[in-house]
């Protein structure tokens, strides 16, 4: 099947508009015939859900947790970008996709970021009506600042915890139509398999996490939502049942699955302590901003460091190597997700790791905090030569800035960081790829559409701080609400969707065969061990440099651990009650076949580009080498029983209205 | 709906609460300063301030107005612990409460059934014994000069509410009687003379000092003293944060008075029983 | 560390339940607290024997899913932080922890250590938004200019996570700063002030029918809160709630 993205005609500030003007209407007395099902309730499931029974649909929203509230996109910290140019710095719809385009590295569909940047104004404005307490100045206006190294301060935010305030505006707006009976709202239901008839997605099979009882929902329409698939490599700051299982599934039912190989690598986490660790956690980006980011100098110095004989402060000035510094002077600590990542990993690999594991860098404020107490000491007419003073002032400056995220690290790693460097080192934290979409956002499978981080969407190969939140709102509210329309609006007559279908009995099948063979299974071995293995793999051979050999082995090993996995693992408990083995069961199963394709995907992937690291494509300075002129398209695999097997669909990505350059942060 | 908010909802019983607590603690000041003439005054003071809160009409609102917020506090408390209670019908095998709330906030509802107990009591000796019972009328010894000699002797009056006096001899001697416990009629007609004021004093003294029992007194009573700061110190600040009161600047001034109000009431009441029985 | 977890087992809504003692051994400090129910997991699993049931989702500390009454306290003896963020450096080698689950008539256990909070979400129904629909048609968002402290405020309280501590904690099972903080986020824009009075007549009611119990200021749940989501509050809310009940 030859891909068609449906972009629509025209130029590409007009698109969208032409598009909305000329789509297919539902009027308000049928849609309440039309059922929708929304598989995730996070920032674009949530946003989604609201919209659509808003307009009059009946929605079914589904969710894992206990509550929507409690979607992973809760705990995105820095901003959301939005295009409103209140700052007056220059900032515009154009310059946003310009930034977002050339942010990811020029492997995003030109018309779907457009059109990004365009609604990201709305977002702003219809979050504020809904009580979303964003920043404000003094002046009672809203504040912005700067991003992940934009040159325009267009991120909107609320302290480090934008995520959680725009969700919850979501849910409330969830809440008012779950009030209002036009949400019927599932919690602890897990979506184990999509139901397809006549070729479109009519429905979903899903578990109740509490009584075990296997469901089947139908409707017109359904909607994945149910952002990444970090938790391949077990070890991620996603939450801990964040799974692929949902769009997993909608892949095997025919939706191809885009780029899996493009993974983000946030460079800023804290670092691993020891086997026991179940997730990582992040610090926002905006601690770059001030902090420095430096290994030892010298080998033996981080050998006495790392062995406790030494402590970073002993180190002086003319032994530390600001890495980033030295090798972006333009960028310094500044330069995008990726590059900081990878240079981290160079000094670690190169043996200047900084904690015990080797696999750590310092990011510190020690420099920021002497430059803030000396401004403060000239503000307030004080001596800036009484050192105590102004670490006093400069160190009160860091906490009112970065208070949240120092307690954090402190009480994870019981170090305070205003006295010793904290120490960082990267993980996975954000999937670019995902469910192929068109410019409807459906996926290969008529009816069945993907939005949020689920899909493979904007951000191509890279995305941009502050940019993760706007998709999904961008997604939800404002542009699945029309797309949808223009496709449901040939079902008014369809009529309630039968769940006795043979279609639906087959997928139950599927599903009960899949939990009686885990159930039955007498393995030994917990599903965290196979799972922790595939991320050692993953981590390995698939993180943040790859190369043939290794993906090549990868592929192998997964597929001999997928194997061993359904030998050896043992799920104890009942599959008929509440039982979070079989949960997590269900979810590994799919990432062991993920985890293959994913290597497949970067193997043949012969470039480096954003987050996706080929060692044999880079500069004598080892920097990133893309190849336009043969990768230049969106990698959509269509599934064939065995990931090896996927087979490749090339979508050209044609740029008419920015230029291809070489991304350079020097 | 807004009707029965007031009434019927958890945060508008708490309203209720509050108010009749804070009405209560202004009792207390009142209740206090009239007391306090058990010490600094004479009987006669005392039994004058106690014939007033009987007697004076706008007094006697405000006393039906307390004997209301009593009953009104503690059945709205019963009902409010009741539905606490119901709130958790399973409890914690091990609860560390003390890190992180006071004794007294988690007690209220003991510490109030301990007052209740005391106010019954109370009541029973002092008040029940004012409105109801015979009481001995407040009486004065007087020098009077017998005429025409130096001579004076001492003659045993009763004082009355005008601030005239009737003799005893005079009641013993048939020229008065006493009605209603307290009124002086002239024998055998319906007119009334004069009203003498119960000697609640005596009573009050005599409670503390009883031989057999006035050390159990005075000990139950500065124990029920001690049961009101504890309910105090929690309830008077409490009051406000249910009435809305609550603002960074004034909360060190309200939890401030609280304590301090918590401790110099109770105090000061507790010395009036441990001054009769030991010192008087 | 070797220790001695005190775990309350209850397989279902209707079981009786009870607290099972359970050995464990190898904990690192710098472990968290789940991190070590991990590994009895683990253990417990490869033993064939049902492992703890609770919940968890995003571990660190936002998503509020995670729970657990810890020696006594709700996420435990440290403060600031849930139960994810709770390192075993809080502990000592050969110490005994018990292990309950939030406790609360509204709070009913699903299994183990998990709890049904969605009483919580049915509060939210009654009245946690605010009445505009989701167009982006709205008016643009510097319209209305907001008072730096108020805005914080209201932030202050939107970082409510939801968890249940404070019912958790409160003697009385109060979900008061609960509500407090969602009536006090709107209570405090201009946003929110068109419906206040409806919502915290609403959102009281339904609190009311979920059968949680009474504020009686003890400020426990202040103190509990991972997010130290203020008593003030509480007192916001019995403001708005004396002016809605007497229009």
């Amino acid at each position: 099947m030859a891909l068609d993205n449906k972009i629509p005609q025209g130029s590409i500030s007009s698109k969208w508009t032409d598009y909305k003007d000329h789509i297919k209407l539902v009027n308000p007395a049928n849609k309440r015939n039309i059922d929708v099902i929304i598989v995730g309730t996070g920032l674009a499931g949530g946003s989604a859900a609201a919209t659509l029974a808003e307009l009059g649909y009946s929605v079914k929203a589904f969710c894992y947790q206990d509550s929507p509230r409690r979607a992973h996109s809760i705990a995105a910290q820095g901003g959301i970008n939005a295009a409103k140019n209140y700052a007056g710095d220059g900032d515009s719809v154009y310059r946003l996709f310009y930034d977002t385009v050339k942010g990811g590295d020029y492997r995003a569909r030109e018309a779907n970021v457009h059109r990004l940047a365009e609604v990201s104004v709305n977002i702003i404005d219809q979050c504020v009506a809904q009580g979303v307490p964003l920043a404000r100045e003094y002046g009672g206006l809203l504040d912005n600042r700067s991003f992940g190294g934009t040159q325009v301060s267009r991120t909107f935010y609320a302290k480090g915890q934008t995520g959680q305030q725009l969700l919850l505006g979501a849910y409330s707006a969830m809440n008012r139509q779950i009030g209002r009976g036009k949400i019927k709202m599932y919690n602890r239901h897990e979506m184990l398999d999509l139901v397809i008839v006549d070729g479109k997605a009519r429905g979903i099979i899903a578990r109740n996490l509490v009584t075990g009882e296997i469901e089947r929902h139908s409707a017109h329409a359904v909607v994945i939502a149910t952002g990444g698939y970090g938790n391949v490599f077990f070890l991620s700051t996603n939450a801990m049942g964040s799974n692929v299982t949902a769009a997993w599934k909608a892949h095997k039912r025919g939706a191809y699955f885009a780029n899996p190989c493009y993974t983000q690598i946030h460079p800023t986490c804290i670092p691993v302590t020891g086997d026991h660790q179940s997730k990582l956690t992040l610090m926002s980006e905006s601690l770059r901003n001030d902090g420095r980011i430096w290994v030892p100098k010298k080998l033996e110095d981080a050998q006495a460091i790392r062995e406790g004989k030494k402590k970073p402060t002993d180190l002086a000035e003319e032994d530390r190597d600001y890495y980033l510094e030295r090798r972006y002077p333009s960028f310094g600590n500044l330069v995008p997700r990726d590059v900081a990542s990878r240079a981290a990993k160079e000094r670690c690999d190169a043996g200047f790791g900084v904690n015990a594991t080797g696999e750590a860098v310092y990011l510190d404020f020690a420099a920021a905090i002497d430059r803030y107490g000396k401004e403060q000491a000239r503000i307030h007419h004080l001596d800036e030569n009484d050192a105590k003073l102004v670490y006093d002032l400069g160190q009160k400056v860091v906490e009112n800035k970065y208070g949240n995220l120092f307690q954090m690290y402190y009480k994870i790693v019981d170090e305070n960081p205003y006295k010793t460097p904290m120490m960082i080192y990267p993980a996975v934290h954000y999937t670019m790829g995902g469910v192929w979409v068109d410019y409807d956002l459906m996926t290969t499978v008529e009816g069945c559409y993907c939005i949020g981080e689920a899909n493979f969407s904007d951000h191509g190969a890279n995305r941009l701080g502050a940019s993760a939140l706007m998709q999904g709102l961008a997604d939800g509210y404002f542009v699945l609400p029309y797309t949808i329309g223009n496709y449901l609006a040939d079902d008014i007559r369809t009529g309630t969707i039968s769940t006795d279908l043979p279609e639906f009995v087959e997928a139950e099948n599927n599903v009960r065969s899949m939990i009686d063979h885990f159930m039955n299974n007498k393995g030994q071995h917990s599903v965290d061990y196979f799972h922790k293995k595939l991320g050692k793999i993953m981590w390995n051979k698939v993180g943040m440099a790859r190369n043939e050999k290794g993906l090549n082995e990868a592929m192998e090993e997964i597929a001999a651990l997928r194997e061993d996995f359904y030998k050896n693992v043992k799920v104890s408990g009942t599959a008929e009650s509440f039982n979070q083995e079989l949960e997590k069961a269900l979810r590994v199963a799919d990432f062991l076949e993920l985890g293959e394709l994913f290597a497949k995907d970067a193997l043949h992937r012969e470039e480096s580009c954003g987050g996706h690291f080929r060692e044999e494509h880079q500069s004598a300075e080892g920097e990133a080498e893309r190849d336009d002129e043969n990768f230049s398209y969106v990698a959509a695999w269509e599934y064939k029983g065995n990931p090896r097997e996927a087979v490749l669909h090339k979508e050209p990505l044609v740029y008419e209205n920015i230029k291809m350059v070489t991304r350079s942060y020097k | 709906m807004a009707k029965s908010a007031l009434l019927k909802s958890s945060i508008g019983k708490k309203y209720w609460m509050a108010l009749t607590g804070l009405f209560l603690c202004v009792f207390l000041v009142g209740h206090l300063a009239g007391n306090l003439q058990l010490i600094f005054g004479t009987d006669l003071q005392f039994n004058q301030y106690a014939y007033f809160m009987t007697s004076n009409p706008a007094v006697k609102i405000l006393s039906y107005l307390t004997y209301f917020s009593i009953l009104f506090h503690a059945v709205d408390g019963i009902m409010l612990t009741i539905q606490n209670k119901k709130a958790r019908p399973i409890g914690y095998v091990k609860n560390n409460a003390a890190s992180n709330s006071t004794w007294q906030s988690r007690n209220m509802a003991v510490l109030g059934t301990l007052l209740l107990v005391f106010i019954a009591t109370h009541m029973t000796n002092f008040w029940a014994k004012m409105h109801f019972s015979d009481m001995p009328l407040q009486q004065q010894t007087v020098s009077q000069a017998v005429p025409m000699t130096d001579q004076k002797i001492d003659l045993i009056v009763y004082n009355t509410t005008t601030g005239s006096f009737i003799a005893q001899q005079q009641v013993e001697s048939g020229e008065f009687e006493i009605r209603n416990n307290k009124e002086f009629y002239i024998k055998g007609t319906d007119v009334k003379f004069a009203e003498g004021y119960k000697d609640l004093y005596k009573i009050t003294i005599e409670f503390f000092k009883d031989p057999t029992y006035g050390l159990l007194f005075t000990i139950f009573y500065v124990f029920s003293m001690v049961v009101l700061a504890f309910h105090l110190m929690h309830g008077f600040a409490s009051a406000f944060q249910s009435l809305g009161a609550n603002n960074p600047k004034y909360n060190g001034l309200i939890n401030g008075l609280g304590k301090l109000f918590a401790i110099i009431i109770p105090l000061l009441f507790a010395i009036i029983p441990i001054y009769i029985h030991f010192i008087k | 560390m070797n220790l001695t977890l005190k775990i309350w087992r209850q397989k279902n809504a209707k079981d009786k339940g009870q607290m099972v003692d359970y050995k464990i051994g190898g904990i690192e400090p710098d472990m968290s607290f789940l991190e070590m129910l991990d590994v009895l997991n683990n253990e417990l699993v490869e033993k064939g024997d049902d492992p703890v049931a609770f919940d968890h989702d995003c571990r660190e500390g936002i998503c509020g899913m995670c729970s657990l009454f810890i020696n006594g306290e709700a996420h435990g003896p440290d403060r600031g932080v849930t139960t994810c963020q709770l390192h075993m450096r809080k502990f000592k080698d050969g110490d005994t922890i018990y292990i309950e689950p939030f406790r609360a008539k509204a709070f009913p256990v699903i299994k183990d250590l998990v709890v049904d909070r969605g009483s919580f979400d049915r509060i939210q129904h009654a009245g946690g938004f605010v009445s505009v629909n989701t167009s982006g048609n709205t008016q643009d968002a510097n319209a209305l200019p907001i008072r730096k402290d108020n805005a914080d405020k209201a932030f202050d309280a939107a970082t409510c996570i939801g968890c249940g501590a404070c019912v958790a904690t409160c003697k009385n099972s109060s979900a008061m700063l609960f509500v407090s903080a969602k009536v006090s986020q709107f209570a405090l824009l201009p946003q929110g002030r068109v419906e206040a009075t409806e919502r915290v007549l609403n959102m009281v009611e339904a609190m009311d029918n979920e059968g949680f119990g009474n504020c009686t200021n003890t400020g426990a749940c202040e103190v509990e809160c991972p997010k130290g989501i203020s008593l003030e509050n509480i007192a916001r809310m019995n403001r708005e709630y004396l002016s809605a009940s007497i229009k």
